[in-house]
């Protein structure tokens, strides 16, 4: 297939799925709000969610103080940031329109039907009247968006690459999910190791809530549960996120999927791209999360994002846009 | 002026239901039977779905209203335009004895150029012809075909006796476009009125992608039995970008722009995920002046590099072909009629519309006596600028127009003005006459063929003449009955 239409098609699929985590990630936000806590966590939720799309300085040149209304605002609706859940919707759009007829008409149709009615909700106010409701409908429409398009689509390149888009994406945006949920905890976990026992009620509620919250987001609590049938530990959690190839937003997960579709369309066995993509996704296999903890977690992931970064780097360069002459 | 009507031999008016033509009684018993109610809310349905396929025309440089950026919808008339049998195998046994000897004419004028030494066509309309490419001289094209998809607008006015009579008003011989409007009119009427198509025999066109493939294929210069044909369309931000993704999706074809596509050794290649694959047939929707930065305009990005080079060896099809433009200008236009007698030895069953060339003293003479009764144009005027149009225009604008074609006769022909055909249309105050044309899409490969029809444009306002969706033209669907 041209490279051009590959290209297209696998970032109308990052987009999708960006567009997707970040409502997962606003979405808890503003449930977390709802509950009583002290306005420093919660201004830190908020914040937290500018530096996972490092979005902070151009937030802050917007709006003196961390508010949810104006996050919320910012992430959803501002054309002029390229990671608000418009402009992801924008461009997913735009992308399949550009490979409109490559693409079942059933995808197109769900991703032209997404773009016109996120215009409709957010001019009619149904937004601010209930934003749990929009995120929710965003992440609905994501789900329809992979589902129609594992439903319908020839299983050939065209889906392969579709697919290493969403998993591309979904391994970086869980990776910057964990980095900052854990570091706005570092102080209390990571530089006390005997954590144990000496917490308070308080202090102990409030780690529940900012636990399961994050889990919640990536709609792993009850999975969880299911697991480890036990109360909510950090270390679990981050287990369950990083590690876990059963976890169908880890990145051991994400990546096996990335690597999956990656063989399918990579033709040199030679290449680099998988050599990378391999190698990444066999250090999650075989890795162990005391020892991810004990080097600490925020390096681990750093680094984690850079060669995500890297590899989609790769990606585009030997299949997206070739230079040959 | 006399008025002709598609579906009427008498307008009804008030306390009078009018009288229906005979290829019509049927549709119009139907449409008796619907209530307001229902139509309108047919209609409403009809937009939301052309909103969310996506069957759109790129505005350049507007915003609409709910951000949907710079596409519009084409208006859909939910009435059809209804051709009666004969009438269209009349009208297609033209269409393919004119496009024949206009393919003619291309071929000629880029050789032996004999319409020109018989003194048929002047040689200096050749010559001084803008889209005249003296790049094609001597290029041999497979099948001498040089128009594979001609878009011919046909216009039906009425005679002396009332009668409607058919007349080609131009011909479109460079990129026409529209045909997927005619397609997805047909769908969409078959799925808002499943109950007409049962009641009626009405001609398919979901072939159309069918035809125009076998075409494409068929002007492939390579021996191979399995050419490569791609789409080249500028981008998405094109007014027809629906329309290039949407036939390269029927045909199962890669749509391409410029910079997937590159030349070397005199091939063409297109950049894949598996490396370069060779092309044999472009089927392109961008202007000459931008197929090839080496040879035309060396500014565009909308083409390849080496394309002319690659066309010019035989080793890739370009359709339609390069300089087809010299044949369908207003210019030329008058001489078609005598080119189907030059080139086939026959006589044009369709009609031009007749023509004063204002180059020739007498038609100069005529033209500038009866100003006020004609549509004056200048030879290569296009949109509608250059032009008078004579009972809508004031004496002063007369006058002033008379200086100009003094001054430059070989610039000007002239028009008696038409009153085009109507045809009933949903408007916002009920269902009223609106002036329509037609444009049939006919294909040259080994053969000439074509779907039965056409698209149908309707001019939306009352009293327009003016069918161009960028003006506010709509569409119909158009059927032909079969007997």
């Amino acid at each position: 297939m041209l490279s051009r239409t590959a290209d297209h098609l696998f970032w109308m699929s990052r987009y999708m799925e960006r567009a997707e985590n970040t409502a997962r990630m606003l979405n808890v936000s503003y449930e977390t709000s709802l509950l009583p806590q002290s306005a420093a966590a919660a201004e830190a939720g908020w914040e937290g969610i500018l530096s996972i799309s490092e979005l902070l300085p151009s937030y802050l040149a917007l709006y003196k103080t961390i508010t949810p209304r104006h996050v919320m605002a910012f992430m959803v609706k501002d054309e002029n940031n390229p990671s608000s859940i418009i402009s992801c919707l924008r461009a997913a759009r735009e992308n399949a329109r550009a490979v409109r007829g490559t693409l079942t008409t059933e995808v197109w149709e769900t991703q032209n039907q997404t773009w016109l009615e996120v215009n409709r909700m957010l001019k009619s106010g149904e937004f601010e009247r209930d934003p749990g409701q929009f995120f929710e409908w965003v992440k609905f429409r994501s789900h329809l968006s992979r589902g129609v398009t594992v439903g319908t689509m020839l299983m050939d390149e065209s889906l392969y690459f579709m697919r290493m888009g969403t998993f591309l994406e979904r391994a970086d945006n869980t990776a910057r999910l964990v980095d900052v949920k854990f570091h706005a905890m570092q102080n209390d976990f990571f530089g006390a190791p005997n954590y144990s026992g000496t917490e308070t009620e308080v202090t102990q509620e409030y780690d529940f809530y900012h636990w399961s919250a994050i889990l919640r987001s990536v709609s792993g609590f009850e999975v969880y549960r299911k697991v480890y049938r036990d109360v909510i530990r950090p270390e679990r959690v981050a287990e369950l996120l990083i590690l876990r190839p059963d976890m169908p937003r880890s990145l051991h997960a994400s990546l096996n999927e990335v690597l999956a579709n990656l063989k399918l369309v990579s033709h040199d066995p030679e290449s680099d791209t998988l050599r990378q993509a391999g190698r990444l996704r066999a250090e999650l296999a075989f890795g162990r999360i005391d020892e991810i903890l004990a080097t600490g977690l925020h390096a681990y992931l750093t680094q984690f994002l850079e060669r995500v970064n890297s590899l989609g780097g790769r990606i585009s360069r030997e299949f997206l846009m070739p230079q040959s002459a | 002026m006399r008025q002709f009507d598609e579906m009427y031999s008498r307008l009804p008016s008030a306390g009078d239901p009018g009288e229906v033509r005979d290829h019509y009684l049927t549709y119009a018993r139907w449409l008796k039977a619907q209530d307001s109610q229902s139509m309108a809310s047919r209609r409403e349905e009809a937009e939301m779905i052309f909103r969310r396929v996506g069957i759109t025309f790129a505005v350049y440089g507007e915003k609409d209203e709910d951000g949907a950026g710079t596409e519009r919808l084409i208006p859909f008339d939910l009435i059809p335009r209804v051709i009666a049998a004969q009438e269209w195998h009349s009208m297609e046994a033209g269409l393919v004895q004119r496009v024949t000897a206009l393919n003619r004419f291309i071929h000629d004028v880029y050789h032996d150029q004999e319409i020109l030494k018989a003194g048929v066509v002047p040689r200096e309309q050749i010559e001084n012809n803008a889209q005249f490419r003296p790049e094609m001289v001597g290029v041999n094209v497979p099948n001498q075909i040089y128009s594979h998809i001609s878009g011919i607008d046909i216009v039906r006015a009425p005679d002396a006796q009332g009668n409607g009579e058919y007349y080609v008003l131009e011909d479109n011989l460079r990129v026409p476009s529209g045909v997927s409007y005619m397609l997805e009119d047909r769908k969409m009427m078959m799925r808002l009125f499943p109950d007409l198509f049962s009641q009626h025999r009405v001609a398919p066109v979901a072939h159309y992608p069918d035809l125009l493939l076998e075409t494409l294929r068929a002007s492939s210069p390579a021996t191979t039995a399995e050419p490569t044909v791609v789409v080249l369309t500028p981008g998405m931000y094109n007014s027809a970008y629906f329309e290039h993704a949407f036939l390269a999706q029927q045909m199962g074809v890669e749509l391409v722009e410029g910079q997937d596509l590159f030349v070397k050794d005199k091939f063409v290649y297109m950049r894949t995920t598996r490396g370069p694959k060779r092309v044999d047939v472009i089927y392109r929707r961008v202007d000459d002046d931008f197929l090839d930065p080496k040879v035309f305009r060396p500014t565009s990005t909308l083409g390849c590099a080496g394309l002319m080079d690659a066309y010019k060896a035989g080793h890739v099809a370009i359709c339609n072909a390069v300089g087809t433009g010299v044949a369908d200008d207003k210019s030329i236009y008058p001489y078609v009629p005598d080119m189907i007698k030059f080139y086939l030895g026959e006589e044009p069953i369709l009609k031009n519309v007749p023509t004063f060339m204002c180059r020739k003293p007498e038609d100069l003479q005529y033209t500038l006596a009866h100003l006020k009764d004609l549509v004056v144009k200048e030879v290569h005027g296009a949109g509608g600028y250059g032009m008078l149009v004579g009972p809508a225009s004031t004496k002063a604008e007369i006058e002033s127009f008379r200086g100009a074609l003094l001054a430059n006769p070989e610039g000007y022909i002239a028009q008696p003005t038409l009153s085009l055909s109507s045809c009933p249309t949903f408007v916002e105050s009920g269902i009223a006459p609106r002036h329509i044309d037609l444009r049939p899409f006919v294909l040259s490969g080994r053969t000439v063929q074509m779907v039965p029809g056409g698209l149908t444009r309707v001019a939306l306002k009352e009293g327009s003449l003016v069918v161009n969706s960028s003006q506010g033209g709509g569409t119909k669907d158009t059927w032909i009955l079969q007997d």
